[in-house]
């Protein structure tokens, strides 16, 4: 079986998606595809199954036959190559004390080091590289924990990319940080994947923010999609209303819809 | 690099001091000749009469690999389950392991008659063997029971678990020990560690198994870094945490087996090497589990001179020192470790 991405294969192709956690069922036959190059933002109420598509997709759990990524079934990958393709940034990843910035990135080599091997020059360059491209070429001795919110998220997606992934699945990516971070992170994303051909695949609470980044947006309810397409065609304030039950007024935007929540009438 | 050589510095401090110390005080120069004569084609003029160089060979440098490899073996099985487990607590003889080890070597000399001649010396090689069935019961016991108490299982449940599997296996082992009094009496001294009857045979019995444990965790060194960022990272980053877990568990407990079968119960090696290395040396585990096994094993070699020096001519049994030294530090542990607890 051929590793090499099948020319114009989908990044993500997820067809008739189910998955129970513990005997619940979360997802409920979920469709999705992932263009090469695309933004995707998943979005939903909370308990929609938005983290656990994402889970699914990074092959975190099992889900046979239901997940193609770049042509090749998911589960017909092996761990390791699986890992060079997909790289996942959680939603509050651990951090371990004491752990320095460098030595945490260079987690990120894992995938190409041997088992029970260690790093070479070229997986420390790499990582140096990774970091410069993110402006923490300065930061690589300090240590994890006493980082910002902000410099945090930038070290994760900088673990994200030593993996060398084109493929990036971004757990709310936003949540812990204040509003000028949220924007700084998402330009950063999103220059990155102009500049490198990433795809990405991201689940976020904040609409209008989701809005102004993702080409395509998908929402999920009770484990199933409820609706696709454009930002203006998903982000409606029917739609918010009957889904997330929210009383929003949708505003045309530059980039995008904005999403205003208004304080509901009193019956 | 710096701590490599602080800890081979250490181990050959260890060593000179661990021989020379005694009932019979030996110039610390020519027991560093001695035992450099011990490697072939070297022939130095140590100064040391037949007797002490008997003294040296036979009685005190057997003792000294001993603590050596016991203390190496404790420390990297401390850091190995710290790892694993993502604990800062995990120890040997807090998880459990340790007693299952002990109630194994007791009911196979109990029931299986080994040691009859009234001494532990002379225990035949697969003591072990019993030693690490007992101690992956244990481990399997408290990592089952401590699972239990939440979906992930935190670390203080865990060891909770752990000293309740210890209280159950001792119990075991104390019922054992009623039972067969008669027969069992060596086993009363070696309950409390002990170096003292260790001859070469000791040394033989654990080696084995002390070059399987090491060459097994140490080459995980690096696996046990990406398995601290946790279990779904691990896996995303191309691992498999079960798998790479249950085999360092595995081996971890096959080290702590091999140390109680030979010298007994010695608490807190575990967990007071690890944290200072820690403390020292920063929180990868690539520098913490070979500094633990160097470390650790000149901590405990030491630790023995104290316990044959500081009451003489009777000897302290080395455990107690231990744990004398372990529970203070075992608070400051505590105090430090708050955060990841609550």
């Amino acid at each position: 079986m051929s590793r090499e991405p099948a020319a114009g294969a989908a990044a993500v192709e997820v067809r008739g998606l189910h998955v129970a956690l513990g005997g619940t069922p979360i997802l409920t036959g979920v469709d999705l595809t992932v263009a090469a190059g695309e933004w995707v933002t998943v979005i939903g109420p909370n308990g929609a199954g938005k983290s656990t598509l994402l889970r699914a997709v990074g092959g975190l759990l099992p889900a046979p036959r239901a997940i193609t990524l770049f042509g090749t079934p998911s589960a017909a990958l092996r761990r390791r190559d699986r890992a060079r393709i997909v790289a996942t940034v959680a939603q509050s990843p651990v951090v371990p004390p004491g752990m320095s910035v460098l030595d945490y990135v260079l987690l990120g080599r894992t995938p190409y080091i041997p088992t029970l091997g260690r790093e070479s020059t070229a997986d420390v360059d790499a990582v140096h590289e990774v970091l410069g491209r993110l402006d923490l070429a300065g930061f690589h001795r300090r240590e994890l924990a006493t980082l910002s919110g902000g410099e945090r998220q930038r070290v994760f997606l900088a673990r994200a990319l030593a993996q060398g992934a084109t493929l990036l699945l971004l757990d709310e990516p936003t949540s812990a940080l204040d509003i000028g971070h949220q924007q700084d992170v998402l330009e950063v994303v999103d220059q990155l994947r102009r500049e490198h051909g990433l795809t990405v695949l991201a689940t976020m609470h904040d609409l209008s923010l989701a809005g102004e980044y993702a080409d395509r947006m998908v929402m999920l309810a009770a484990g199933q999609v409820v609706a696709a397409g454009t930002p203006s065609e998903v982000l409606t304030e029917d739609l918010l209303a009957t889904h997330y039950r929210a009383s929003v007024r949708v505003v045309p935007g530059a980039h995008g819809p904005l999403v205003v929540p208004v304080r509901p009438a009193r019956p | 690099m710096r701590w490599l050589v602080a800890g081979l510095v250490a181990v050959l401090v260890a060593l000179v001091v661990g021989v020379s110390l005694g009932p019979v005080s030996l110039p610390p120069g020519s027991v560093a000749a001695e035992l450099l004569n011990l490697f072939p084609g070297v022939h130095l003029d140590s100064g040391l009469t037949e007797r002490e160089i008997a003294i040296v060979t036979e009685l005190r440098l057997p003792r000294v690999v001993l603590g050596l490899l016991v203390g190496g073996l404790l420390a990297l099985a401390g850091g190995c389950y710290q790892g694993v487990f993502r604990n800062p607590l995990a120890d040997p003889y807090l998880l459990g392991v340790a007693a299952g080890a002990g109630l194994a070597v007791t009911a196979a000399i109990a029931l299986g008659g080994a040691g009859q001649q009234g001494t532990l010396s002379g225990l035949p090689m697969t003591i072990p063997l019993a030693a690490f069935a007992g101690s992956l019961l244990a481990v399997t016991m408290t990592y089952v029971l401590g699972a239990a108490g939440g979906r992930r299982g935190s670390p203080a449940m865990l060891i909770l678990a752990g000293v309740a599997v210890s209280a159950f296996l001792s119990a075991g082992q104390t019922y054992l020990l009623q039972r067969h009094a008669d027969t069992i009496q060596p086993v009363y001294s070696w309950l409390l560690g002990r170096l003292a009857t260790a001859g070469w045979h000791d040394v033989l019995l654990v080696l084995p198994y002390a070059v399987l444990t090491t060459v097994v965790v140490l080459l995980h060194r690096r696996e046990l870094d990406v398995l601290a960022v946790g279990d779904d990272e691990a896996r995303s980053l191309g691992l498999h945490p079960q798998r790479t877990r249950y085999l360092l568990i595995a081996a971890a407990s096959l080290g702590t087996a091999a140390a109680v079968s030979a010298t007994g119960l010695i608490g807190f090696v575990g967990i007071i090497v690890p944290h200072t290395v820690r403390l020292l040396a920063g929180s990868s585990y690539r520098v913490i589990l070979p500094m633990s096994l160097l470390f650790g094993g000149a901590f405990l070699a030491l630790t023995d001179v104290v316990a044959r020096t500081v009451a003489a001519p009777s000897e302290l049994p080395i455990g107690v020192v231990t744990a004398l030294l372990g529970g203070p530090f075992f608070v400051l542990v505590l105090r430090t470790a708050r955060r990841v607890l609550t």
